[in-house]
């Protein structure tokens, strides 16, 4: 069933009686070509991607839980093509350029808004560094914007300008970022998936893989054994227990990050702003309340909920550069795991294990990534090599000194 | 969370710096240990959900480093020693 603007209309005036499932609820065939681990973001994306672009016909996802109930929705919702680096920046933004397109490629609204994402600038120093970002975002085909101080007070009137340890310098500006609503990405993307075969198994553990010769066979699940040609594992924070399952040890570290929403607002933010002297980030829900976020807790963690600490570190953070979030109350917040990688940056490869491959280590920043991750994910097990955008997430960078270090902060996951 | 020092009792947990899994105490001989085995110490993390050893910096307080069993599920803590004494014993 299609959606559309005049479907919407014909079933309100006969009662809504015609709307179907979105997804079937199937149970599991004995053998697949290819099963995804994990029904994230990413492991929903590749599904939708093997099936429309690769072509692949015999296609199921592997869902502990309920789909959307990790990383994708709990996130902050902010996507963004705003990296440095070589091996990062043309993955990002060809994921951008995946999101502009995505509605229409799903039939589904995902709301994706692109109301622009602002970095704040509080130094000389920090200045220098956001021009050579913009500069190479540039080269890279993305969209890249240097702001004054009066440029920003038009779009931000009531940012802490003046203020004495942090005054707000410029911007760096990146109009096509913005936010989409995290947990229709899982459903848009679950519903086009199935909409081409793909089953989505619900409820359903992998428990372990059955590995004989060096080559996976397929995964043992709470609903039992389901070969597979190929077996993709996307499941973010959980990545380092079900990889040992397999006798893998990853360059990965699992962290807790958490969220917070305000009660509702009338409109106040148009775009998201980030704060440059601290860790700090925030936009306006289209219900109204303020989504923001900064720093993960820092210690491994596997808890879901965070402490107290990270809490006062990011009201403050809050406070420094928009006072007046100090009047709004907290509705909610909760905790996520990340998967947070050596160098800060993700993996999208083969294992040593033939028929095995990998997708994870997205710390903080993945849910901007899902279109790319799931494009270049299916490219991968579909034609057992990388896509294009793609070629430096390896898992043997750290063997081979090709680290993809945006911060510069070496083998240290909690200060990516 | 708190973490009960052995030398100073129950402290904050935010006077402190994580430094990461306790097996990096367990550092490879300079002398005979092969790249794959730097790799291995630098980079590969067991990352259990569960008990979990590791260290914890007292930056805010007395600067000794500490190794303490927290479990990662639960946050719960049900050990913590002085690095120093436990590499002493090693
Ligand atoms: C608080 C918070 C804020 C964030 N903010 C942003 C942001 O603003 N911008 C951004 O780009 N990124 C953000 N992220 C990061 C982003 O959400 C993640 O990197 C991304 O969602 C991870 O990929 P995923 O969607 O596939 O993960 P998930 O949704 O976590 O999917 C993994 C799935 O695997 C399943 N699974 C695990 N083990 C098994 C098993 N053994 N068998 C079967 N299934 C299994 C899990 O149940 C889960 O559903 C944020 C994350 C958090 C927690």
């Amino acid at each position: 069933m299609r959606y559309s603007g005049f479907k919407v209309i014909k079933e309100a005036l006969t009662g809504h009686k015609g709307w179907t499932q979105a997804w079937r609820d199937p149970e599991p065939q004995a053998q697949y070509d290819i099963v995804i681990i994990g029904g994230g973001g990413h492991g929903l994306a590749t599904a939708h991607y093997l099936a429309s672009v690769y072509g692949e016909r015999r296609v199921a996802v592997i869902e502990k839980g309920w789909i959307g109930g990790g990383n994708v929705g709990r996130n902050t919702t902010i996507i963004r093509s705003n990296y440095l680096l070589d091996g990062n920046e043309p993955f990002y933004e060809f994921s951008l350029k995946l999101w502009e397109g995505l509605e229409q490629d799903l039939n589904y609204n995902a709301m994706v808004s692109q109301r622009g994402i602002m970095n704040l600038i509080h130094s000389d120093a920090q200045r220098d560094a956001f021009i050579r970002r913009g500069n190479a975002m540039i080269l890279n085909g993305a969209d890249a914007e240097l702001l004054s101080e009066a440029q920003i007070r038009l779009e931000y009137p009531f940012l802490n300008f003046d203020d004495a340890r942090f005054p707000i310098k410029g911007g760096l500006a990146q109009r096509r970022g913005g936010t989409v609503r995290h947990d229709a990405v899982a459903w848009g993307y679950a519903r086009a998936a199935d909409s081409r075969g793909v089953d989505i198994i619900q409820n359903c553990e992998v428990i372990g893989f059955r590995i004989e010769d060096g080559t996976c066979l397929g995964v043992e699940t709470s609903k039992g054994f389901i070969g597979a040609g190929r077996v993709g594992c996307a499941v973010a924070g959980n990545s380092s227990r079900l990889m040992a399952k397999a006798g893998m040890r990853l360059p990965i570290e699992s962290h807790v990050l958490q969220a917070f929403v305000s009660e509702g607002l009338k409109p106040v933010l148009p775009g998201v702003i980030t704060f440059g002297a601290g860790h700090f980030y925030v936009s306006q829900s289209d219900k109204g309340g303020l989504v923001f976020g900064g720093d993960i807790d820092g210690y491994n963690s596997y808890a879901q909920r965070g402490n107290l600490p990270v809490v006062e570190d990011v009201c403050e953070g809050g406070m420094a550069i928009m006072p007046m979030i100090g009047r709004a109350r907290l509705l909610r917040m909760w905790g996520g795991i990340m998967d947070m990688s050596m160098d800060g940056s993700p993996i999208i490869d083969r294992t040593h294990i033939d028929g095995l491959y990998f997708n994870g280590g997205w710390c903080y920043g993945g849910f901007k990534a899902t279109p790319a991750s799931g494009y270049a994910f299916a490219h991968l097990l579909a034609r057992d090599e990388p896509h294009e955008t793609a070629t430096a997430y390896r898992f043997d960078r750290f063997r081979t000194g090709h680290m993809i270090d945006e911060k510069g902060m070496g083998n240290q996951p909690n200060l990516h | 969370m708190i973490i009960n020092h052995p030398l100073l009792g129950p402290r904050d947990s935010a006077e402190f710096v994580y430094l990461g899994a306790a097996t990096l105490m367990d550092r490879p001989d300079p002398d005979t240990a092969t790249a794959e085995e730097w790799h291995d110490y630098g980079y590969l993390r067991d990352n259990p959900a569960g008990p979990h050893r590791e260290l914890w910096f007292h930056e805010g307080g007395d600067r000794s480093i500490l190794i303490v069993t927290r479990n990662t599920t639960t946050h719960e803590i049900t050990a913590v020693e002085l690095a120093r004494t436990v590499g002493a014993r090693t």
